[in-house]
């Protein structure tokens, strides 16, 4: 072994709401090891489980890895559960205009009430031209930081018109740095989301809000690696189903929500080889089905809510279906919502109990091959019609999925892979990557490193200088974030028309993405 | 008008915007700090608004974009109920809602508050138009005496224009100036000139629909019945075709049948609005008669922006009201007004088209 490289091995870990999976993967993408094991309330331990089992099963090879890439629901969770959130002064840039609705109003009123140490609009922002609203009040600015100052445990900054013009954001930034200190972190909106005051200004806030919830799971992570005396580099998978350098994760930590169906989507695609396709993860309450175009995550059109709280984050474009392997077959041959979940292994027919599931239905058809109890055959009638019923669910939701184009191959992966059947009417064949129970682990391993920038720029003159100006700066986000400058490029770029303007104008958006810089 | 109203009523006036007439929760925002603010707003039929009293019809007007990001100040109302009780000499009795559909059906809960004014159950359209002229005074021959502008700064901006033509040009140019999104008053009248000029009872009626969607365990049908509207079809959006032109998002949809309506196809076109629905080339609703497109699970409205390919639909439609049917209305906002080289035919005489 001294003729390898000591640090070509990838660990992948995906922290999810009931199992936390970690795979190694070598440099040529072999699964070297894999292990899933159940999440724990602290995260750390389940984490530590987890890795140490991938380690073990390492033996001498520990020494080879070099980069720790690390996915997990832990921010969203801590958002649903309210725990572990820091306090927030929440600053809006932008009076006299946009006082109609103060900042956190539509907040449900627990989460406001555990996550604001106070808010304020204060004069400043921009027109959708770039001129002021107003100077940003330097005054009324330390005033209400006097205020909070020991309160807030980190600041959000939320200017109008910032996404394409931060400057003021930054200018603010620098005075709370002055009148709080160093220690306390700041989250800029331009920084964080797109264009919609309101839904940005709500995911800049949690963003603030989820430092140390991200900052615990970071140190748990390092902690554990520093045990087992690993010198590796750590990542966070993000939302779009690209890394971030760990430092970088731990300013954005809001980034990190909804990474899970991201990596899964990646992952499958990984493990099968394909780029395009539409893939669905099959687990024990439901179905997500996500697309896979040029090796991305299709986004979601709208933004997203989280704990009740709108935000325009693009999530990865999941359908989610109240069907998998612990799905419940009702007297009248109803399919699910219900499912036995996790007691599947106690409740349903294939494992010796007495509930008919879907997975009794797929034992019974033959697509499953179980050791257990035999399925009863009284039940065949009712199960068979319930795996028709399955079936057509299943077609309709891809069809969604494929906007109508039948060529595409379906990869499926996750516990309940086996239900989907062979031939699924609107999909050019069902592919079952090996490891695909685990390719959310996968996903997060093998992810790249992306930036993303938007702004509006004039539709007419100008507007090649303007898409070349923002590409020059998504590539440099993607770089800051881990990215090797070399090989990072452009694989995005959408422009909408705006109505309603003076000037023509487009609303940009551009996202680069490259693999993981040397370390 | 409490706060406990505001779902059903940003409901119904998605549903009436037919496509357009902007996003209705930031109006629902807006409205529930209002009240929380300032008191609960009393709806008022026209009939109890005395003959001379002054009634202030309402408007936001500007970039959608622009609008959700750069959010008004609140106090716009009060600069232009000022502006026009100096102008009038007397005190503003009532707030209107210039467009009950969209978010300007919404938005006047917050600015009748902010003013402690009633609300009047009406409005000057009955559903979303595009442009400023499009209102039932226009049609009704009131003369546009003054528009009033105000901006998130303050500005406030007042225009004598000589008819509703140049009020939409004037007021897009100061609304440019104003940063692409101002608070805007046209068509002040009292309460004797609106009768037989603005289109009543729009504001129960968004929130008759709103409540019976609400409170349907078959939400589908219960709209169908408020509205007493024809479905055009119940199906799903096999494709969907956006452009931009002339300031208006333009498109086309089309929806393929399923269940009963299986092997039927209806095409819808777009601007801003749906304005048209054709059936094998034939005519099944237009413009000005009211085209929305539902979630066939949900009966929420689904904005022109947000269709999207495999979404399950139901089309509804259903008669606008008599003054757009005459042959001023039809002039200001028929088909050809928006380009399309057909004749209006009334929706409910459209219906026996179907095979």
């Amino acid at each position: 072994m001294s003729d390898r490289r000591t640090d070509d091995l990838r660990i992948g870990i995906d922290v999810g709401g009931t199992n936390t999976d970690a795979v190694v993967l070598s440099a040529e993408g072999r699964v070297l090891a894999r292990t899933k094991q159940p999440t724990s309330a602290d995260v750390t331990s389940g984490l530590q489980s987890a890795l140490t089992a991938v380690l073990d099963a390492l033996g001498d090879d520990v020494r080879r890895v070099g980069r720790v890439m690390l996915g997990t629901t832990h921010a969203t969770n801590a958002i649903l559960e309210r725990r572990g959130l820091g306090r927030v002064a929440a600053i809006r840039l932008g009076g006299p205009a946009t006082t109609s609705v103060p900042p956190l109003q539509s907040w449900p009123a627990d989460l406001s009430a555990a996550v604001t140490a106070d808010a304020a609009v204060l004069p400043g922002g921009h027109y959708v031209d770039g001129t002021p609203i107003s100077a940003l009040d330097t005054g009324a600015l330390r005033a209400f930081l006097g205020r909070v100052a020991g309160k807030a445990d980190a600041v959000a900054l939320t200017g109008v018109f910032s996404p394409a013009f931060g400057d003021q954001e930054r200018e603010a930034a620098a005075i709370v740095r002055a009148e709080l200190g160093e220690e306390v972190p700041i989250s800029m909106s331009h920084e964080i989301g797109t264009l919609g005051l309101l839904e940005r200004e709500n995911a800049t806030v949690l963003n603030a809000a989820l430092y140390q919830v991200i900052g615990g799971v970071r140190d748990g992570l390092h902690a554990t690696l520093a045990e087992r005396g690993l010198d590796a580099t750590t990542y966070f998978a993000q939302n779009d189903g690209t890394l971030m350098a760990i430092d970088y994760a731990a300013r954005y930590p809001v980034l990190t929500i909804g990474s899970g169906p991201a990596n899964s989507i990646r992952g499958a695609a990984f493990l099968s080889g394909l780029t395009d396709a539409i893939v669905a993860d099959v687990g024990g309450t439901s179905t997500d089905f996500g697309v896979l175009s040029a090796g991305f995550p299709r986004e979601s059109a709208a933004g997203v809510e989280i704990g009740g709280v709108r935000t325009n984050f693009r999530m990865p474009d999941i359908l989610a279906l109240a069907l998998g392997g612990g799905t419940v077959v009702g007297p009248d041959g109803a399919v699910g919502p219900r499912s036995v979940g996790y007691r599947i292994t106690r409740e349903a027919y294939a494992f010796g109990g007495s509930t008919p599931t879907l997975t009794d239905a797929g034992v019974l058809a033959g697509r499953a091959d179980l050791d257990g109890a035999a399925v009863p055959d009284r039940l065949r009638g009712l199960l068979t019609a319930a795996l028709d019923t399955a079936d057509a669910m299943l077609a309709d939701a891809v069809d969604r999925m494929t906007l109508g184009k039948t060529d595409r191959p379906l990869i499926v992966v996750g516990g309940g892979a086996f239900l989907v059947p062979d031939g699924l009417p609107g999909v050019a064949e069902v592919v079952r990557p090996d490891h695909g129970d685990v390719a959310n682990a996968v996903g997060a391993a093998i992810a790249l490193v992306s930036g993303t920038l938007e702004t509006i720029i004039p539709a007419g003159d100008g507007r090649r200088e303007a898409i070349e100006a923002a590409s020059e700066d998504a590539r440099r986000r993607a770089v800051q974030a881990g990215a090797d400058p070399a090989t990072t490029e452009v694989v995005e770029i959408t422009e909408v028309p705006m109505s309603y303007l003076p000037e023509p104008a487009l609303r940009l958006r551009v996202k680069a993405a490259g693999p993981l810089g040397t370390i | 008008m409490t706060l406990d109203d505001l779902p059903a009523l940003a409901r119904g006036c998605a549903i009436l915007g037919t496509g357009g007439g902007g996003h209705v929760e930031t109006g629902v925002l807006k409205a529930a700090k209002a009240i929380a603010e300032f008191g609960e707003v009393p709806v008022v039929p026209l009939a109890d608004v005395p003959p001379d009293g002054l009634i202030l019809p309402l408007s936001g007007i500007g970039a959608p974009t622009v609008g959700h990001e750069m959010l008004m100040s609140g106090e716009e109302p009060v600069l232009i109920r000022d502006e026009v009780e100096r102008l009038f000499g007397r005190p503003v009795a009532a707030v209107m809602s210039s467009e009950i559909g969209g978010s300007n059906g919404v938005s006047p809960v917050a600015w009748a508050a902010r003013l402690g004014l009633p609300l009047v159950d009406a409005d000057g359209m009955g559903r979303a138009f595009p442009e400023v002229q499009m209102v039932a005074m226009y049609v009704a021959g009131r003369p546009v005496n003054v528009v009033v502008l105000a901006d998130v700064q303050g500005n406030l901006t007042t225009i004598r224009p000589v008819d509703g033509l140049w009020a939409e040009r004037i007021a897009r140019a100061v609304c440019v100036a104003c940063g692409a999104s101002a608070l805007m008053a046209d068509y002040v009248l009292t309460g004797e000139e609106a009768r037989g000029s603005v289109i009543e009872g729009t504001v129960s009626a968004a929130l008759a629909i709103g409540a019976a969607v609400l409170n349907s365990a078959e939400p589908l049908n219960a709209l169908r019945e408020a509205l007493d509207a024809t479905v055009l079809i119940n199906g799903k959006v096999i494709d969907v075709e956006r452009r931009t032109g002339g300031g208006f998002v333009r498109g086309s949809l089309i929806i393929e049948g399923t269940g009963d309506d299986r092997g039927r196809l209806l095409r819808v076109e777009i601007q801003n609005e749906n304005l048209i629905a054709l059936e094998d080339g034939r005519l099944r609703a237009s413009v000005p008669d009211l085209i929305t497109v539902v979630d066939a699970q949900t009966a929420d409205a689904i904005s022109t922006e947000s269709l999207r390919y495999g979404q399950r639909v139901a089309v509804l439609s259903w008669p606008c009201d008599p003054i757009w049917r005459t042959e001023r209305g039809l002039a200001t906002a028929g088909p050809r007004v928006f380009g399309y080289d057909i004749d209006y035919t009334p929706v409910e005489e459209l219906t026996h088209v179907r095979p």
